[in-house]
């Protein structure tokens, strides 16, 4: 087993105080609300994990209640604010394309604030930002997700309560580093938590239930997936290769401590979805994914199987594609509890007992090929396609806390000087060559007016006016911020060539 | 708003023969080696893997980039020069005109004897980052791709014997290809280098849309910013293929548009043996600069982009031929997008475009042909730079 990550990852056990995040507002807001039904008390207890980065300034708080938009608040936020949305409803779809903002409900006896999607808006959170923080929200009627990300990194998706939701109730995509944990979902006519094409990810403590697949890692790697009760949804944990997506493989999955009981609701999945194939009564069904590890799972009364594990040929609605490998390798079972599954399985399963001569209700079921898998104690489990299987050389992942990053994934710092080369020549050459006439004047003569003067320069390219006669106009410049419109300025007086 | 014409000629071209610039096109920074390099904005950011697909602040996929500059010029030449194509009366430019978004605003091309092609061409902006060209992905470098429009009988129609002898016996080119090759002897490969050197310079990344990513909201309307929202809401599940920022994760996708009127079925990637389950499957299109390059799809079977659009919210599997059983990419489905949302899209769509980084077309060319007559179009406005709240 290369397992160079058991070993990396032992999270620092931040005291996340909680109401620090608060410090320097007026004392009398209400807002330590949020927080205090948050953490159950002044602080959160030590082993609380983190993966926002906590940059230890906290902006302002902008509070919105009914009747307001929670985007005008998003709208008015600089990165480091807090959005304190208090209870009532609130009809309408977020998008937070900024960095660094909390999005917080606020909870006052009992009350959480409630976005109402009224079966007719798509998506009801949607952030590109990376530290994003959304916690306490009760989300309800949308068609499209709940919470969805894309390509935010370090995100904290927390406390939320996401009801008859569309496709997926919380769907991160393409970020690294998050936690989705204490969320409690359901009626989701896929999954409802739905991690695909992210790294270093932990899914802790939810409930999921009612849902065609309860929690989904897909072409995603470094996951933990633990201490979730995943029950009545047609399938319970899922760990997926999908093929015919950007990013090719799923790689080191724990899947820890969950309960996943009676995971038999038939298939609601829309027609073509990846899911709709799923047999209902599926407790675990791993397709294509490495290094994923079953431990310690309490797996009950799921007729279909307690763990399905299958390669892309044996699977329903998976396309072809040469850059990804169908084949699950490396597949651990350790210890788990299962009882009372495979009561009502698919005549596949039964005819691939047949072959082994094996009769009874399966625990677990391995379809097409699988390498360098092992499992433990299989003795206790009634078993087809494992029997060739080793034990594994190990029997728990205790000294893997979880994956999250130890520092959290860190935006690329750009010095103003890159900035400024990286708008001059993605920009400014479009027009200005060093010598000679382009569209705009030669940046041998602006360099022969502006010497010195770069904030001049900056100023000029903010609101140009129009100078020659013998050129057009030159178009404002203010999608720049200052910062930048100075880095360009500089970078075009000291080029060269 | 302000209208460029077409830009003057190149300024090192001298009055009795031609010389290739020495210096890199815009967005290209000239490093050791004698390389251009790309810079953009974009480069700020990282991406998952390095694959370049992600939101609003993901860095680009890796590039072909690298290219000398005058392997860049020399392919701007060719590139606009008929003498590629067997009779002289096609250059790359008749398919891929500047002035149309690199496309050529046909349904289907036809070639330098008329003959009607089976595909719609494509508009060639930001190909320098594509792993697969063509719309069902067969061919994976630019050089490789190059050879095969002039060679085609229904395109360019050429031989590689009669090229590489028309290129010889021109009075400027064997003198420019040594500037560029350092060779005395024309080849094919070189030929296909500088093609794919030009079309890597064909970089579009300064969008009303870019802006708005790089942080400055205002760049959008409010109802661009509402059809951003529903392209990439997990209704209409737009950027689940058309993925930020080039707008395509460059898979092959079977999503079962039609064909026009009388075409046969098109099967896409699938005609390759061992293939079959990509029938009817085409490479997820880049859509910056899309507002140019109507008609839409790989037949040109629609003619706007609301049609394109709807296209999505007409049913799974609603266009396929009653004979055909395709395994249809699960993001295709039934969004039931609303007649405003369709508008709304369109809206974001148009904010896609970006032409300021258009190459100059040659005033003159080395072969003493004219400029293939589709070329006489003035390039639209540019409507990249001016910012939606003016
Ligand atoms: C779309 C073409 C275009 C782009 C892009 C462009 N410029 Fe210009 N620029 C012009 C034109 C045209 C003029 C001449 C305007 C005039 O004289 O009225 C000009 C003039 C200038 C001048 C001369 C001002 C003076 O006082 O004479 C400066 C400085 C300048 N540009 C800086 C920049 C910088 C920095 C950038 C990149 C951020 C840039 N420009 C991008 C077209 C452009
Ligand atoms: C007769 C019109 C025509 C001519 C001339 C032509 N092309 Fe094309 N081009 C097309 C069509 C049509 C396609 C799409 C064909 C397909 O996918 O099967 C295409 C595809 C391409 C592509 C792939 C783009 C992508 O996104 O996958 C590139 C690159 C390209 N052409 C470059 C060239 C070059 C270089 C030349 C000159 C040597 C050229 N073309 C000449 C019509 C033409
Ligand atoms: C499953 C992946 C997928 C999804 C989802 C998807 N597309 Fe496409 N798109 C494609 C493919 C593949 C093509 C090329 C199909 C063809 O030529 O037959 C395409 C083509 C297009 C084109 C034409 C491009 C051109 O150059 O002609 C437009 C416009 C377009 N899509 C817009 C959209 C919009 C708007 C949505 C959301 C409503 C969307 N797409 C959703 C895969 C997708």
């Amino acid at each position: 087993m290369k397992k160079t990550t058991i070993a990396l990852a032992l999270l620092l056990p931040v005291a996340f105080i909680a109401g620090q995040y608060f410090s320097g507002t007026a004392q009398q807001a209400p807002s330590l609300a949020a927080d205090v039904s948050f953490s159950g008390g002044a602080a959160a207890s030590n082993n609380a994990k983190k993966s926002v980065i906590d940059h230890g300034e906290v902006g302002q708080v902008h509070q919105v209640k009914p009747g307001q938009l929670i985007m005008d608040a998003v709208k008015a936020a600089q990165p480091g604010d807090v959005i304190q949305v208090f209870p009532g409803d609130y009809v309408e779809t977020v998008y937070i394309d900024k960095d660094n903002i909390r999005l917080s409900g606020v909870i006052i006896d009992g009350k959480r604030p409630r976005l109402y999607g009224e079966n007719r808006l798509n998506d009801a959170i949607l952030y590109s930002g990376n530290n994003i923080l959304i916690e306490n929200f009760l989300i309800t009627k949308y068609k499209g997700n709940g919470i969805m990300g894309q390509a935010g990194n370090n995100f904290e998706i927390r406390h939320n309560i996401i009801e008859d939701t569309g496709v997926y109730g919380i769907f991160p995509q393409l970020g690294i580093n998050g936690l989705v944990e204490h969320n409690v979902i359901s009626g989701i006519e896929d999954a409802a938590i739905y991690v695909g094409m992210s790294d270093h990810i932990h899914v802790a403590n939810n409930e999921v239930f009612d849902s065609v697949a309860g929690i989904e890692i897909e072409n995603s790697r470094h996951a933990v997936v633990e201490n979730n009760f995943v029950h009545n949804n047609t399938g319970g944990i899922l760990a997926f290769v999908t093929p015919g997506l950007p990013i090719k493989d799923t790689v080191d999955v724990i899947i820890r401590n969950n309960w996943i009981s009676n995971n038999n609701t038939a298939n609601f999945g829309a027609p073509g979805s990846m899911v709709a194939g799923i047999p209902a009564g599926t407790g675990i069904l791993i397709m294509a994914a490495d290094e994923v590890i079953i431990e310690d799972n309490i797996i009950i009364g799921n007729k279909t199987a307690g763990i399905i594990i299958t390669d892309h040929q044996n699977a329903p609605n998976t396309t072809l594609d040469p850059e990804s490998d169908p084949t699950p390798d490396k597949v651990m079972i350790l210890n788990n509890l299962m009882y009372n599954n495979g009561y009502d399985t698919i005549a596949e399963a039964k005819v691939l007992m047949a072959t082994e001569l094996k009769q009874g209700q399966p625990d677990i079921i391995r379809v097409g090929n699988s390498n360098n898998s092992c499992i433990n104690n299989p003795q206790q489990y009634i078993t087809v396609g494992v029997s060739k299987w080793p034990a594994c050389s190990f029997t728990n992942t205790d000294s893997v806390l979880n994956y999250l990053l130890d520092e959290p994934a860190a935006p690329r710092t750009v010095a103003a000087e890159e900035k400024g080369k990286y708008v001059y020549l993605g920009v400014c050459t479009g027009c200005h060559a060093y010598t000679g006439r382009l569209i705009g004047p030669p940046v041998q003569v602006i360099q022969s007016l502006y010497m010195d003067e770069p904030q001049a320069l900056a100023d000029y390219i903010l609101n140009p006016l129009k100078k020659r006669d013998d050129y057009p106009a030159m178009p404002k410049q203010d999608y720049l911020d200052a910062e930048t419109r100075l880095a360009v300025a500089e970078y075009m007086l000291n080029v060269g060539n | 708003m302000m209208l460029y014409g077409l830009l003057l000629a190149a300024s090192l071209s001298t009055a009795d023969g031609f010389s290739l610039s020495q210096s890199c096109p815009p967005s290209f920074e000239l490093v050791a080696g004698n390389q251009c390099k790309l810079v953009s904005r974009y480069d700020m950011y990282d991406s998952l893997q390095n694959k370049g697909v992600g939101g609003t602040q993901t860095a680009l996929p890796e590039r072909r980039d690298g290219f000398s500059p005058q392997q860049i010029d020399l392919g701007r030449y060719l590139f606009f020069d008929p003498l590629l194509s067997g009779n002289h009366q096609q250059a790359c430019a008749s398919c891929h005109q500047p002035a149309r978004g690199f496309a050529d605003g046909k349904a289907l091309s036809s070639g330098a004897n008329g003959q009607l092609g089976n595909r719609s061409a494509p508009s060639l902006w930001n190909v320098g980052f594509l792993k697969k060209l063509f719309w069902d992905g067969r061919s994976d470098t630019l050089e490789q791709q190059a050879l095969i429009p002039m060679l085609a009988e229904h395109e360019m129609a050429n031989t590689p014997a009669k090229l590489l002898a028309d290129l010889q016996a021109n009075n400027h080119y064997p003198a420019l290809f040594r500037q560029a090759f350092n060779t005395d002897r024309i080849e094919l490969p070189q030929v296909a280098t500088a093609l794919a050197a030009f079309q890597s310079s064909l970089v579009s990344l300064n969008s009303r849309y870019d802006h708005y990513a790089h942080g400055y909201h205002q760049a959008l309307t409010e109802q661009e910013i509402k059809g951003m929202n529903v392209f990439r809401s997990f209704v209409a599940r737009c950027a689940e293929c058309h993925t930020p920022p080039l707008f395509t994760n460059q898979q092959i996708a079977v999503i079962g548009t039609p064909e026009p009127d009388g075409m046969p079925f098109d099967a896409g990637a699938g005609v390759k043996p061992g293939w079959e389950k990509l029938r009817g499957g085409f490479k997820v299109p880049t859509l910056r600069n899309i507002a140019l390059t109507a008609p839409y799809m790989h037949s040109g079977r629609f003619a706007t982009l609301g049609e394109a659009t709807e296209f999505y919210s007409k049913g799974r599997g609603h266009a396929v031929p009653a004979n055909e059983d395709l395994l249809l990419h699960w993001h295709i489905w039934e969004p039931k997008l609303t007649a405003e949302e369709v508008e709304q899209i369109t809206a974001f769509l148009g904010s896609l475009t970006d032409q300021s980084l258009t190459p100059q077309t040659p005033k003159r060319l080395p072969s003493g042909l004219a400029l293939p007559s589709e070329l006489h179009t003035e390039l639209p406005p540019n409507t990249a730079t001016s910012g939606a709240t003016e």
